[in-house]
């Protein structure tokens, strides 16, 4: 691209005369592109600081404003071997970060806290054992009890907070029960700590604290990857538009610069970038994207054209429009709207057990005080021993159970090319008995390829190739992938409408249509061949070839359909475009359940059809048209390639041009269910000999303590098979797709 | 016993230290990027030309 981007949007100006600017770096894959990025920026003029954070590849610019342009510094890394694109952090992304920090800031204070009340404590128990004075266990309790309170109320808030809002919502969660056993040890031990008793239970409180802090910094810390990553990818996608200004000249911007009611023009082969009401020129666009439709339509003045689709062969003038005011684009954001409020909201494993445990767990305490009252024992004793009870069955375990299997395999998700949008995602995603594929852009590549290139002599195709080069015609585009030498034929013209020439080595050459290169009678023949797929010919001298141009098929889709089918899954396909072009696939892959033509709302219909049988679907599409159908469905996932609207409502998103990610998935998260549930059942087995113990009266502080480190630490191990048997690893995949996806 | 008058007080500042330390390192941003932090001290950037 030898136009210069216009970049000045995102470039934020400071008071002291410099301007800053945050780029997401593709292609950082060692240690050395740091300093590489960093000095080569340095060594251009005007540049204050570039500071490249190589664990979210993002690059912040500062520079003293005026004296380099924001341009410059995209070109000198392009010319360094790496794209940049301009990042405006997001919102969620920024309030995920604060909130990580303020859980990390709870953590180190519950750390500090349970490390010198353990000191304390440890002091206490031996001295029980020997000879510790009255005066001096007196003087640790309290000791103990001045560093425990204010803990309690810094590093209690997240729980606290979080059951406060649960009950006044009138429900319960995980945190009731915990900030009710906190709370009660908590008075309890101040109490003992009045009538100079021998045991407190203040490290028990603090140490418990701890744990939870752990687990719920482990789930959001997950959440905050998935963000990162995210938002990078949002910008490494984002796209460029050229922009008609008032006087008349073409600026080069990116589209979060457009507004609505700016004129933009669209060039021959380009994607149009933004929703738009055609304003002059007539061409023909490709909305598969859109709709899956892999049919043409003709676009004219008036008509409408959404973003993502593909623009042939006129040169179109378009005025951009607010999002969601297309007639396509209104239906699918009302049946979005449908589909959010009709999905009652996913109950977490986690929360179910919660909710079954915390009545179990006061129902327990109760009945031991009244037992323990009820065979002679002082009121005193009896609620001691009633909130040992709430201590021990506290769901230390539990809390831990489910986030760290989730960030174990999240983690293992990340290096199979999957990111999570949510974090119950995985547990959906294992119970999913049926996948429904959208085809367009989902089975099939997102771009074109010739298909039948096996049966073109080797040197006629690659001649063909090399002349696509000089075209913007998508189709010409296609058949210049099969190019080996990528130079193209120097003198090549291209005639509009018709095709691209060039005379080689003496001979003529043509690319374009039938007629245009003399070949009419053999496309006659390859259309009846082959219905679904788009011609373009080729001549040399008196060599005649016909390309067919399609979509193909993801190159391992066969296997890992066969495989999801071997792992008991129904597979099905459901598409936009015409039957007639969905048939050869579903036939490819052995599908028998298909469905082509469907709008969005047959989609839904589909699924729900689905769903009162009893399945449970997994709906793995990519289109404009897919997004309701994507959130109606128990679970979603979709290609990167995917509209933006369509990717924020999957559930999980893959890289890549293999299938296999789909297969990746449902096996790590099955697998991930199955650790989660069974750190269930290990925290239920703790209980079931922790409050026996309790309930006689045995469970001492140390005891206590004892056994909440020894069950947390066992879930926790248990969880970390999640990542399963080291698979062959593929060293860092995501980086290098995301070129091939970007490019 | 009496020792303890002191060497309480003594731990418990120690523990303070670690605390303000490590909230200090938070808000200075030591954990924006510690995979970075972990390669860039293999760069020899006293060599830099």
């Amino acid at each position: 691209m030898s136009e210069t981007i216009d970049l000045s949007v995102f470039v934020k100006r400071q008071d002291d005369g410099t301007a800053h600017l945050d780029l997401a770096v593709e292609g950082i894959d060692c240690a050395a592109c740091i300093d590489e990025i960093e000095d080569g920026l340095e060594r251009l003029p005007g540049i204050v600081d570039a500071r490249l954070n190589y664990t979210n590849h993002r690059l912040s610019v500062q520079w003293r404003d005026g004296e380099i342009a924001p341009s410059a510094v995209v070109e000198e890394l392009r010319r360094l071997g790496y794209r940049a694109h301009p990042f405006q952090s997001r919102l969620v992304e920024e309030e995920e970060t604060r909130r990580a920090q303020w859980l990390l800031k709870c953590l180190a204070v519950a750390g500090f806290a349970s490390m010198n009340i353990m000191l304390l404590a440890v002091s206490v128990w031996s001295g029980n054992a020997t000879d510790i004075t009255q005066e001096t266990r007196d003087f640790f309790h309290w000791l103990s009890a001045l560093i425990a309170l204010p803990t309690v109320a810094y590093a209690g808030q997240p729980f606290i907070q979080s059951a406060l809002g649960a009950l006044r919502n009138r429900r319960t969660n995980m945190d009731v029960p915990i900030v009710i056993g906190i709370m009660l040890a908590l008075v309890m031990s101040v109490v003992e700590t009045i009538n100079h008793a021998e045991h407190t239970y203040f490290d028990s409180v603090v140490m418990l604290l701890f744990f939870l802090l752990c687990g719920r910094y482990l789930d959001q810390a997950m959440r905050r990857k998935t963000r990162a990553v995210a938002g990078n990818l949002a910008a490494l996608k984002a796209e460029v538009a050229h922009r008609i200004g008032e006087t008349g000249e073409v600026v080069l911007v990116p589209t979060a610069a457009l507004d609505a009611g700016d004129r933009v023009l669209v060039r021959p082969g380009e994607r149009i970038a933004v929703d738009g009401v055609v304003l002059s020129g007539a061409s023909e666009i490709d909305e598969s994207l859109v709709t899956g439709e892999t049919a043409r339509k003709a676009a004219t003045t008036g008509g409408r054209v959404y973003a993502g689709s593909l623009n042939y062969n006129g040169t179109l003038t378009l005025q951009v429009t607010a999002a969601g005011k297309g007639t396509l684009l209104d239906e699918v954001e009302r049946l979005l709207e449908n589909a959010a409020a009709a999905k009652s909201r996913y109950v977490q494993l986690a929360d179910r057990v919660a909710r079954a445990y915390a009545p179990v767990v006061h129902l327990a305490a109760a009945l031991t005080a009244i037992v323990w009252i009820a065979t002679g024992a002082t009121v005193h004793d009896a609620i001691i021993t009633a909130v040992a009870v709430l201590i021990i069955t506290c769901p230390c375990a539990l809390a831990l159970a489910v986030p760290v299997v989730q960030v174990v395999a999240s983690g293992a998700l990340f290096r199979a090319g999957v990111f999570l949008n949510a974090g119950d995602a995985l547990e959906r995603l294992a119970t999913a008995d049926t996948i429904v594929f959208d085809k367009t852009g989902t089975l099939t590549l997102p771009d074109m390829r010739v298909v039948n290139a096996g049966g073109i002599a080797p040197d006629l195709l690659e001649a063909a190739a090399r002349l696509g080069l000089s075209s913007h015609h998508p189709l010409a585009a296609a058949v210049a992938q099969e190019a080996r030498d990528r130079r193209p034929f120097d003198g090549a013209v291209e005639e509009a409408g018709q095709g691209v020439r060039a005379i080689v080595d003496g001979l003529e050459m043509r690319l374009g249509s039938p007629a245009f290169c003399g070949a009419t009678t053999l496309a006659h023949d390859a259309v009846r061949e082959r219905a679904d797929a788009s011609l373009i010919a080729f001549s040399w001298g008196e060599r005649r070839a016909i390309l067919l141009v399609r979509q193909a098929l993801r190159p391992d889709a066969i296997a890992v359909v066969k495989s999801l089918r071997e792992q008991g899954l129904d597979c099905r396909i459901l598409s936009g475009d015409r039957p007639e072009a969905v048939a050869p696939i579903a036939q490819a892959l052995g599908i028998d359940m298909w469905r082509g033509g469907c709008n969005p709302a047959e989609k839904i219909e589909a699924l729900d059809a689905l769903k009162a049988e009893g399945r449970k679907v997994l709906m793995v599409g990519d289109g404009l048209n897919d997004a309701p159908a994507l959130a109606a469905a128990h679970v979603s996932l979709s290609p990167i390639s995917a509209a933006d609207l369509t990717q924020a409502q999957a559930d999980a998103v893959f890289l890549g041009d293999k299938l296999e990610p789909v297969l990746d998935t449902v096996e790590i998260s099955r697998r991930a269910n199955r650790l989660m549930q069974q750190n269930l059942k290990i925290a239920l087995v703790y209980n079931l000999i922790a409050v026996p113990l309790a309930f006689l009266g045995y469970v001492t502080p140390l005891v206590a303590a004892l056994a909440m480190s020894g069950s947390s630490t066992i879930v926790t191990l248990n969880a970390l098979r999640a990542r399963g048997r080291s698979a062959p690893a593929e060293p860092a995949a995501p980086p290098q797709e995301l070129a091939v996806q970007g490019a | 016993m009496n020792v303890l008058i002191y060497l309480v007080p003594m731990a418990l500042v120690l523990g303070f230290t670690g605390l303000a330390a490590f909230l200090w390192s938070l808000r200075n941003g030591q954990y924006d990027d510690v995979q970075g932090a972990a390669v860039r001290v293999l760069s020899d950037d006293d060599l830099r030309s």
